[in-house]
């Protein structure tokens, strides 16, 4: 019994500190975490999403929904013409594997360190656009945009391969 | 039968008939020789370059012209110092060709890596990106990157509407001109062609308005890349997402073969939505094209103006109940009632036609078709039986159109008999005006309207054939089999059972019935029409007085209160009026119940199209659940007059059909989804010249057996004739437009520029008599009604007669005599002045 208390004795001395008092505080994630996703958008406030759908495609779980419609210079919400209109993902579908963000052609999803979800009813488990869209940049008007013809004209914009 | 060549494709034999080109000799034994400007459909062109291949051909001694043998016995075997394109080159005998070899793979690389040069790769947001065969070609061939330089990619311009149905992006154009070939030489619309050279070549259209044909959807799905997609599909939907059902086309009576894609939808409510109609491949029905009415006029399924419940009149309003009380009150009248007259058009499936003439028949009422057009039971027994295909009519083989412009009347046909007649058939067409068929036809012969039996008997044995008509007399003779088209252009019920008698009287006579690729076809107004008349409908000669002195009005898929004033004083003639419909007609507005029914892509059912082929079609989208199919509802109000009728499945409501009408003997569901090989190959799992639609796995059709010949056919005395004009009057004549303003076309709002107008068509001369210009507006008078109507010069147009297109709001069934009177503005008479 002794040699048993010691154990315990040991740890009290030698590491004391190992429970995290959780959520007062909170550890945090390593930099390749994958948890709940944000849709990006580019400085200038428009949407990094064009509504492409390849990340619904590579899910292995079903859970990612996109409908897409028409950009106009008019109503812009993203770069090029087309853009999603309906974006949802089911988080109790959802099993993080992050292939959506390696799908996707203009890194316009990115899965976050948001790890707390939690829901009362299963129709609280989809997330809508307007959930999952990053907040607009400070000074910069939100989507949908009035931009200038011709200047939005590429969907996909020109990107550096992954550095790490 | 050709001659057969036998030639050696990496190692494996293969015979095809001479002529066949080398892809698809290899595509017959399985071996893809990639291809983009390629089409098994048009001429070969040899302009995209990926089809190369190495060829060999046997050595000949050329002082004995004896072949060199090698010192095994085989044949020595020459290859080209170069590589040659297989779409081009034409199979010979002891050919080798090696479809795998070094040279063939990098020459394959080379070629999409310098199509890859320009093309702007934003497959993420390309309609065609999931089923686009230079995805698929560059995976399977291509390099991994390209060595040409990013920056110097030619930029186009993008999203560039070519018409308002259809979008070019110069882009992604790979210069194949499939496109630009099939609207030249397919269906003979070229409004569209290349523009400047090299890497600046564009795809221009050249007509107002823009892309201005009835086939250019097709264009879309023949297109190897994204350049091409209608604005129906813009974004709709990515192809692997979409689901599809077989489906048939109901607009017109050829019966092309769709396939409904659809897709669940948040914006239709988390719903299945229709997404686009592609053509399905049916190589004796519409090969793989459709036209643009049929690809795009679906819309009204998923109208919001649908009829959701069934409604009762209490009072004046039409209120919704349930489906139980009004079945059993519409049952009870039916039952308690006097005379019942069902009156259903051409749109109904078979199923729901064979349920509501077994209601009527059970309680002694008539069974009246909605219809202007006869000759139903005549193309039953004289029509083309089994073994028939338009597609096979070439050398030796004559067919003649009376009175129609298939052209806009069914364009599929159109299309079909323009290719016989390169084939080599004898084409002969017979209207008062010129159409588009003419130019393809090896005689045209023009009649005044209301001279149609006239005409037409000049081909019947022994008549006296007028000098102008002996060639085209003698050309008919000799042909050796015979096909007869009618339609009703500038007919109405009358005219059109004078010409229909006298064309099976001339498919009789001429013994052009009963074989293969011989008989008689209508060109129905309704893409089921003859189904009605196999079912038990005739139209009536005088259907207004049969509608007002109804007890009991049934009308099922008909407007007629919508279509025709007379016709809607005699529906409120009717005692009691129930309708079964889509909308809110203006003959349901006047009903007493209306039953709410579900469309074609909402259900199951068969429609038989003019060649007498019977198709099935399936449920595509789901139905709001309180909406009932037509057979059903039909049957419900059967099963409680005590019939014993099919309410549930209709592909035992056929069944039962089946059994009652001989024509229709040992057809059933299981048999109408039968599939025979289909050649050319087009959109299995390999994408092979691409579309995802094109595959057939859910049945071909049944064509149906003539009916049992009973009495002989006797050609009509004269024509019906046209009445005389007033003294400053006009002859009004019905003709039909493709686009036309029916209640199933009107809610697809892309094709609202290209719909039928409310016009009068007139020579200029007629018009400089009547002292009226292009552009004025009229008041056109007659029987009762007057219309505002705007004129329309056509050079095409005989003298003495207005033609006014069908469904426009023109109640016009039949020539018509009515009085123009021009609609100078009238400067406003104030009160004071007037008096």
């Amino acid at each position: 019994m002794l040699r048993g208390l010691l154990a315990t004795l040991k740890e009290m001395v030698v590491d004391p500190v190992t429970t995290v008092q959780y959520p007062e505080v909170k550890r945090p994630v390593s930099r390749r975490y994958k948890g709940r996703h944000t849709l990006k958008r580019y400085e200038n406030g428009l949407e990094k999403c064009i509504g492409c759908s390849l990340c619904a495609a590579a899910c292995p779980a079903d859970a990612i929904f996109v409908e897409a419609a028409i950009n106009t210079d008019e109503e812009r919400y993203s770069p090029g013409e087309r853009y999603a209109s309906t974006y949802e993902i089911n988080f109790l579908r959802c099993i993080f594997c992050g292939f959506c963000e390696d799908a996707c052609p203009t890194e316009a999803i990115v899965l976050g360190d948001q790890y707390e979800m939690s829901f009362t009813e299963r129709s609280q488990s989809i997330y809508d656009k307007a959930m999952l869209l990053e907040p607009v940049p400070a000074g910069v008007q939100p989507t949908p945009q009035k931009t200038e013809p011709g200047k939005f004209t590429r969907s996909v914009p020109e990107m550096q391969d992954p550095k790490d | 039968m050709p001659k057969m060549v036998t030639l050696t494709i990496d190692n494996h034999p293969v015979t095809v008939p001479q002529g066949t080109v080398v892809v698809d000799a290899a595509k017959k034994i399985g071996v893809d020789i990639p291809v983009f400007c390629y089409h098994p459909k048009m001429e070969p062109v040899g302009m995209c370059r990926l089809c190369l291949v190495e060829i060999g051909r046997p050595m000949v001694d050329r002082a004995t012209g004896q072949p060199l043998m090698n010192e095994d016995g085989t044949s020595k075997v020459q290859f080209g110092p170069k590589l040659e394109t297989g779409c081009t080159t034409p199979v010979s005998e002891g050919m080798v060709v090696h479809t795998q070899t070094d040279g063939v793979t990098s020459a394959r690389k080379d070629i999409l890596e310098f199509l890859l040069t320009s093309h702007p790769l934003d497959c993420p947001v390309c309609d065609k990106g999931g089923e686009c065969p230079l995805q698929n070609l560059t995976m399977r061939h291509g390099p991994g990157n390209s060595r040409f330089l990013f920056d110097e990619k030619q930029h186009l311009g993008k999203n560039i509407p070519l018409g308002e149905l259809i979008y070019l992006d110069r882009e992604r154009c790979i210069q194949c001109a499939r496109c630009v070939r099939f609207q030249s030489d397919v269906v003979d619309d070229p409004v569209i062609g290349f523009y400047n050279r090299g890497r600046k070549l564009e795809i221009m259209s050249n007509s107002t308005p823009g892309f201005d044909s009835i086939f250019s959807g097709n264009t879309t799905d023949i297109c190897p890349v994204g350049a091409l997609t209608t604005a129906d599909f813009r974004f709709g939907a990515r192809p692997w997402e979409l689901k599809s059902a077989a489906s048939i086309c109901t607009h017109c009576p050829v019966g092309c073969n769709l396939t409904i894609n659809v897709r669940r939808e948040a914006k239709s409510g988390g719903d299945v939505a229709i997404k686009r109609i592609m053509p399905r491949q049916n190589e004796s029905v519409n090969e793989i094209w459709i036209c643009d009415k049929g690809r795009m006029a679906y819309h009204y399924a998923e109208s919001k103006e649908r009829l959701t419940s069934p409604l009762v009149r209490k009072g004046a309003d039409l209120l919704p109940v349930s489906w139980d009380e009004a079945l059993d009150l519409a049952a009870e009248k039916i039952r308690s009632t006097g005379q019942l007259v069902t009156l259903a058009g051409g749109r109904l499936s078979n199923e729901d036609l064979f349920n509501l003439a077994q209601v009527t028949q059970t309680v002694n009422g008539r069974a009246l078709l909605y219809t202007h057009m006869a000759g139903g039971d005549l193309v039953a027994r004289y029509g083309l039986p089994e073994g028939s295909d338009l597609g096979a009519l070439g050398k030796g083989d004559a067919i003649l159109v009376i009175a129609s412009d298939l052209h806009q009347e069914a364009p599929v046909w159109w299309l079909r008999l323009k290719q016989a007649a390169k084939r080599g058939a004898e084409l002969i067409v017979l209207n008062p005006r010129e159409t588009r068929l003419d130019k393809f036809a090896g005689h045209v012969v023009r009649y005044p309207y209301g001279q149609e039996v006239e005409t037409l008997s000049a081909f019947l044995p022994g008549a006296q054939v007028p000098e102008a008509l002996q060639a085209v007399v003698s050309a008919f003779q000799a042909a050796e089999n015979a096909v007869v088209f009618y339609g009703s252009e500038g007919l109405g019920l009358d005219g059109s059972q004078a010409v229909a008698q006298t064309a099976a009287a001339l498919v009789f006579s001429r013994g052009k019935t009963g074989q293969p690729n011989n008989g008689l076809v209508a060109v129905w107004p309704n893409g089921n029409t003859q189904g009605a008349w196999d079912m038990g409908f005739k139209p009536s000669a005088d259907l207004a007085s049969a509608v007002r002195t109804a007890d009991v009005l049934w009308a099922a898929a008909v407007d007629p209160a919508g279509d025709d004033p007379a016709l809607a004083e005699a529906v409120d003639g009717a005692r009691f009026v129930i309708v079964q419909e889509l909308f809110l007609s203006e003959t349901a507005r006047r009903a007493d119940i209306v039953f709410p029914a579900q469309s074609f892509a909402e259900r199951e059912g068969t429609v038989t199209s003019g060649e007498l082929r019977v198709q099935r079609y399936y449920p595509a989208i789901r139905p709001d659940a309180n909406i009932r199919p037509d057979f059903a509802i039909s049957a419900q109000i059967g099963l409680r007059l005590g019939l014993k009728l099919e309410a549930r499945v209709s592909s035992l409501a056929l069944l039962q059909a089946v059994e009652k009408v001989p024509t229709y003997a040992g057809l059933s569901y299981q048999r109408l989804a039968d599939v025979t090989e289909q050649w050319p190959i087009f959109g299995r799992k390999d994408m092979y010249y691409g579309g995802t639609g094109y595959a057939n796995s859910q049945g071909l059709g049944v064509k149906l057996a003539l009916a049992a010949d009973g009495i002989n056919p006797h050609a009509a005395k004269e024509s019906a004739g046209m009445p005389p004009a007033a003294v400053n009057g006009l002859v009004l004549v019905p003709m039909t437009r493709l686009f036309d303003r029916g209640a199933t076309v009107m809610p697809s709002t892309l094709l609202h520029q290209r719909l039928a107008d409310k016009v009068l068509q007139l020579n200029p001369r007629t018009a400089e008599k009547l002292g009226l210009d292009n552009d004025s507006d009229v008041l056109v008078a007659a029987n009762n009604w007057t219309v505002d109507a705007r004129i329309q010069l056509d050079e095409n147009v005989p003298v003495g007669v207005a033609l006014v297109p069908r469904s426009t709001g023109f109640p016009v069934t039949a020539p018509l005599a009515a009085t123009v009177t021009s609609r100078v503005a009238v400067p406003e008479v104030y009160g004071g002045l007037r008096s």
